[in-house]
């Protein structure tokens, strides 16, 4: 049953990074690619109907992992505790930058929330890349399965480890040119005409450098955390995941020239990342990078056996009713934005 | 100040700032459904252009809702990670169906309402609005049922390990605190609604600008305005005050300033808690009332707070009984100012009467401060509980968060807060300045 809530977790936080990936790529993309107010607004009004939802992703998947693993959300959560905060107040920053833009027409008031906009979402894409990176290579965990990390100390790997090392830093990096990618096809899905030529431009850029920042990554994680190689070899139909982000990753180049299918990829390859990193450290949800025998997993992380039980039985159709929104809101909002349309 | 206080006025300063908006959104919504039902059945442009003007107004303030909303649902895990840790698999299972029954379905819907009128058609795009009403409403649900587990913990057995393990699902929903607090709560987000609707539209007839949509506003309010207010008084205020007497004695007698037990005991209207020397000074009491309104017998005995030993006590007794009194005595002018305003609105004569439009403009803030005290009520007198009975506050603290770090967020989220506050009010004078007529 544990093992069945890990997996729904996961598949929740990939939605979230796909979903709102692309809005902070949006972001990212916004700040290179849009020349006029105009472009600008075509880039907010592309993803205008849809952020706050797919935003909604985090909460359910912050709230799904609450009642499933309780011990887990309660001692990452407090032990990254500075950078969470953190990224609360860019979540806030971002999501009034989008809101509030629009309301007044002023050289003063729009570009001055298109900055924070896209620093807010640069910003995002960067720390949520720093926390998988801190997932993957582990925290300090005491006794009681607690700890509590700096920003960073020294940036090296040792015992006095930090938030930020080269490591995680690298993570970061790499987050960062996948929601480039993202949010750049995404923007050239939704539009056309010239924004939508250099929004191809940036995600181009973005796939140049996605190159060598995979093979980098995935060599110095295997190294950094022996549990991925442990896990791989033992249970070789998992090498699925890496193999999705790799024809992803090429899929994204070779797939024609049209539109969908890149982004789709694009999409894939955010899934194939994740799930590998996922299923590499499956069973452990947090390792620890101090002593091998600490850590929590899915079995001492776990709330008990009736609560997720019965949270099976409203999840499902909660989720399917869910996912009916989001068809139905994204068939809604399909095709290219145009700005002739009402609202803001 | 040490950590636990620090975690403490984090909590409570930044909830407080949070509900200053879901209350309105939750009561705006309800009132929007109004607005698409009287233009649905009138077929009257009318009523859509006013519909239109509150969703301006909604929008902002749902997207400051969502976006104080969500550091919320962290702080639990970063600042209560003890707590979190045993009760988690109880109410994580309330916090969750929020986010899969209530955000999706408010967040799709809501796009869809501000984004998609002409594509949705009248009808629907009023069961958009509705679908938004429904979201926020069940959202609001959930969260109460989750505090009403902290005030009345149910369905639950206690783990090896002191743990807190859920055993019986439907008990935590059909908490016997939660059906009245919902219902008090959901009323009040009614009142701040309908209090603010009726003020607005009482500025545009005090000075003279759209006041065809100045009417709609102040009949709607009015209107909403009375039940609301009646409501939240009886039954739902009334239920709400024996669930206190009864699952929390130490609390309604902090709540009342009763420190000696009595039989016919006074209920006190104005007065300060003296705690050290343990009585109530300068009192203005009704005599027997207490008694009257907790067990219907005008001689029925109250426990006093000195029937209780002391490690029992709301730890804070002045701000419990102030904020508490603050509520009430709020509440009763709101019946009255109301009545008032209904009165002369069945006469057909409150639009002309500019006094009492000045008083329904001038009103707008109080229900906030009411809902507000409202929950300092609540949460003030759940210590010093975490969970009642079961876990002190200062059990479920983060421990290894020290002060200085909980500090430096703090003071982060007064700057961030007050950045926000200053840009919601000046939005929503804009919208309110442009009025309903341009769109």
């Amino acid at each position: 049953m544990p093992t069945i809530w890990f997996m729904l977790v996961a598949v929740m936080i990939a939605i979230y990074v796909v979903l709102d990936g692309f809005d902070l790529g949006a972001g990212i993309v916004q700040l290179l690619v849009a020349r006029t107010d105009r472009e600008r607004r075509l880039v907010l009004r592309s993803i205008g109907p849809v952020w706050d939802g797919n935003e909604v992703w985090l909460l359910a998947g912050g709230g799904t992992l609450y009642f499933a693993f309780p011990a887990l959300y309660a001692s990452s959560f407090s032990g990254f505790y500075l950078p969470l905060m953190m990224v609360l107040w860019l979540l806030i920053l971002r999501g009034i930058s989008i809101e509030f833009r629009n309301h007044i027409d002023s050289l003063v008031w729009k570009p001055f929330w298109d900055a924070v906009f896209g620093g807010a979402s640069a910003l995002l894409a960067i720390f949520f890349g720093a926390a998988l990176g801190n997932v993957v290579r582990g925290v300090p965990l005491d006794s009681s399965n607690e700890f509590f990390l700096p920003l960073w100390t020294n940036f090296g790997l040792g015992r006095d480890v930090g938030i930020l090392d080269w490591y995680t830093v690298l993570v970061a990096v790499t987050a960062f040119a996948t929601l480039t990618v993202q949010g750049g096809l995404w923007v050239a899905l939704k539009t056309d005409g010239g924004l939508a030529q250099r929004a191809r431009q940036v995600a181009l850029v973005g796939w140049w450098s996605l190159l060598p920042l995979t093979v980098v990554i995935t060599w110095c994680s295997f190294a950094i955390q022996p549990r991925l190689s442990a896990s791989f070899a033992a249970r070789p139909w998992g090498y699925v995941f890496p193999l999705l982000a790799v024809a992803a990753l090429i899929g994204m180049r070779a797939l024609g020239r049209r539109d969908v299918a890149p982004f789709l990829c694009s999409s894939l390859y955010i899934v194939g990342m994740l799930t590998s990193a996922a299923f590499g450290l499956y069973p452990y949800v947090l390792p620890s990078n101090t002593d091998p025998a600490l850590g929590l997993t899915v079995n001492n992380a776990a709330a008990a056996p009736y609560g997720l039980k019965v949270g099976l039985a409203w999840f499902i159709p909660g989720m399917l009713l869910a996912a009916g929104y989001f068809v139905y809101t994204y068939r809604s909002f399909a095709g290219k934005v145009a700005l002739e349309d009402e609202g803001y | 100040m040490d950590a636990l206080t620090i975690h403490r006025l984090h909590f409570a300063f930044t909830v407080t700032f949070h509900y200053i908006f879901p209350q309105l959104t939750m009561g705006l919504a309800l009132l929007l459904v109004v607005l698409k039902t009287m233009a649905l059945r009138t077929g009257n442009e009318h009523y859509n252009r006013a519909a239109r003007f509150w969703a301006r107004i909604f929008a902002i303030n749902f997207a400051m809702g969502v976006v104080t909303g969500i550091p919320m649902e962290f702080q639990f895990g970063t600042n209560w990670a003890r707590f979190s840790q045993a009760a988690g698999g109880v109410i994580g299972q309330t916090l969750a169906m929020e986010g899969v029954f209530s955000f999706f379905l408010e967040s799709s819907f809501l796009g869809l309402f501000l984004f998609g009128e002409k594509k949705l058609g009248p009808k629907g795009h009023w069961l958009a609005g509705f679908l938004v009403f429904l979201g926020s409403w069940l959202s609001g649900f959930f969260i109460v049922a989750t505090d009403a587990w902290m005030q009345h913990p149910v369905g639950y057995a206690l783990g090896p390990h002191g743990e807190i393990l859920l055993s019986s699902f439907w008990a935590l929903l059909l908490n016997p605190w939660l059906l009245w607090q919902y219902l008090h709560n959901m009323t009040g987000a009614v009142v701040t609604g309908a209090f603010a609707m009726a003020a607005v539209g009482a500025f545009y007839l005090l000075v003279k600008r759209q006041e065809a949509y100045g009417q709609t506003f102040v009949r709607v309010g009015v209107i909403a305005g009375i039940l609301s207010t009646i409501l939240m008084l009886f039954p739902t205020g009334d239920a709400q005050g024996k669930n206190i007497a009864f699952h929390q004695p130490p609390t309604l007698a902090a709540m009342e300033g009763l420190f000696e037990s009595a039989a016919g005991a006074p209920l006190a209207l104005i007065g300060q808690p003296d705690v050290e020397k343990r009585r109530l000074d300068n009192p203005l009491q009704v005599p027997r009332a207490l008694s009257f309104l907790t067990y219907q017998r005008w001689g029925a005995e109250v426990k006093g707070l000195a029937s209780f030993p002391p490690d029992r006590w709301p730890d804070n007794i002045p701000l419990l009984y102030f904020s508490y009194h603050i509520m009430v005595g709020l509440g009763t002018i709101f019946i009255a100012v109301m009545a008032w305003a209904a009165i002369e609105l069945w006469r057909g004569r409150l639009f002309a009467r500019r006094k009492l439009l000045w008083l329904l403009m001038l009103a707008a803030p109080f229900p906030y401060i009411a809902n507000t005290a409202g929950w300092i009520t609540a949460e003030a007198g759940r210590q010093p509980w975490l969970i009642y009975g079961l876990m002190r506050t200062p059990e479920g603290v983060s421990p290894h968060v020290s002060a200085g770090n909980a500090l430096f967020t703090l003071i982060g989220f007064m700057g961030m807060y007050a950045v926000l506050a200053m840009l919601f009010l000046f939005l929503v004078y804009r919208e309110i300045e442009q009025g309903p007529e341009v769109a």
